[in-house]
């Protein structure tokens, strides 16, 4: 007769693996976030082409504190003459911690006037907001902006 | 069906910068959430808004599933000639608007 006894060492082996699934369990939302910010570094990487990217010049303005992430209104503006020699070509907004890094990506031209556009974005998480501009001379500027947020888009009806 | 707003000055000086307003109702469904029963609710989004100043490309803007509902675009150009601006929505599952506005310059 064969006694299904579990051994020492079965046992032992059991409990290890049932540690070590429950560690990958933890490990995921760290994973989650390595992988945004991944994700993040790869859009920049996409719109400057490995170019450096200089604070200044632009304007990002977003309310520091947001009540509700499903319509945060956001404007950026450049400091630009608008000239067809010098203009502002792209204006492209990011976020920290959306499952996706872009927001909106505007084209300009120097028949815009001004480098300046307005809209509404939905924000998951508290984190950074990111504007890069691309100028025609293919200089790259940023202005990022840390924000707030209450009431998460994303999770709204509490799902995700 | 498709409800699209836009707000151009009806007239302006040769020159000057004007502020246009784009809106459309549009549900922007972003592809990350799901239903009670865990079932992922597909994308459908508006991804590309294009501005045309009597038939030149002024504007272009492309949209990503975090833009806010009903996506409110602003944006500047110079009041060149008289004429209509053509506003052009475009998204998934076909969606498509246009919208048109007319200028006078004096």
């Amino acid at each position: 007769m064969t006694a299904r006894i579990t051994t020492r060492r079965q046992f032992l082996t059991l409990v290890s693996g049932a540690l070590v699934a429950g560690g990958a369990a933890a490990q995921l939302e760290p994973n989650i976030q390595a992988l945004r910010a991944a994700a993040l570094e790869a859009a920049i990487r996409k719109i400057t082409g490995g170019k450096p990217v200089r604070a200044g010049k632009v304007k990002l303005q977003v309310p520091p504190l947001v009540d509700n992430g499903n319509t945060v209104p956001l404007s950026v503006s450049v400091q630009s003459p608008m000239t067809a020699a010098d203009h502002v070509a792209a204006i492209h907004v990011l976020t920290e911690k959306n499952p996706q890094p872009y927001v909106v990506s505007a084209y300009l031209g120097p028949r815009a006037g001004r480098a300046s556009i307005t809209t509404r974005a939905r924000i998951a998480d508290t984190g950074k907001v990111i504007a890069i501009a691309q100028l025609s001379d293919g200089s790259l500027w940023s202005d990022t902006v840390a924000v707030v947020v209450t009431l998460s888009a994303c999770l709204e009806d509490g799902l995700i | 069906m498709a409800r699209v707003v836009v707000n151009v000055p009806a007239s302006a000086k040769r020159g000057e910068v004007i502020e246009i307003r784009t809106l459309a109702g549009h549900a922007m469904e972003t592809g990350f959430r799901r239903t009670q029963t865990g079932e992922l609710i597909p994308r459908d989004i508006i991804t590309l808004l294009v501005c045309t100043y009597n038939g030149v490309e002024v504007f272009r803007a492309e949209l990503h599933p975090a833009m806010a509902a009903n996506p409110l675009i602003s944006f500047t150009t110079v009041a060149t000639e008289s004429g209509t601006l053509e506003f052009k929505w475009t998204g998934d599952n076909g969606y498509a608007a246009t919208q048109s506005a007319s200028i006078t310059v004096v």
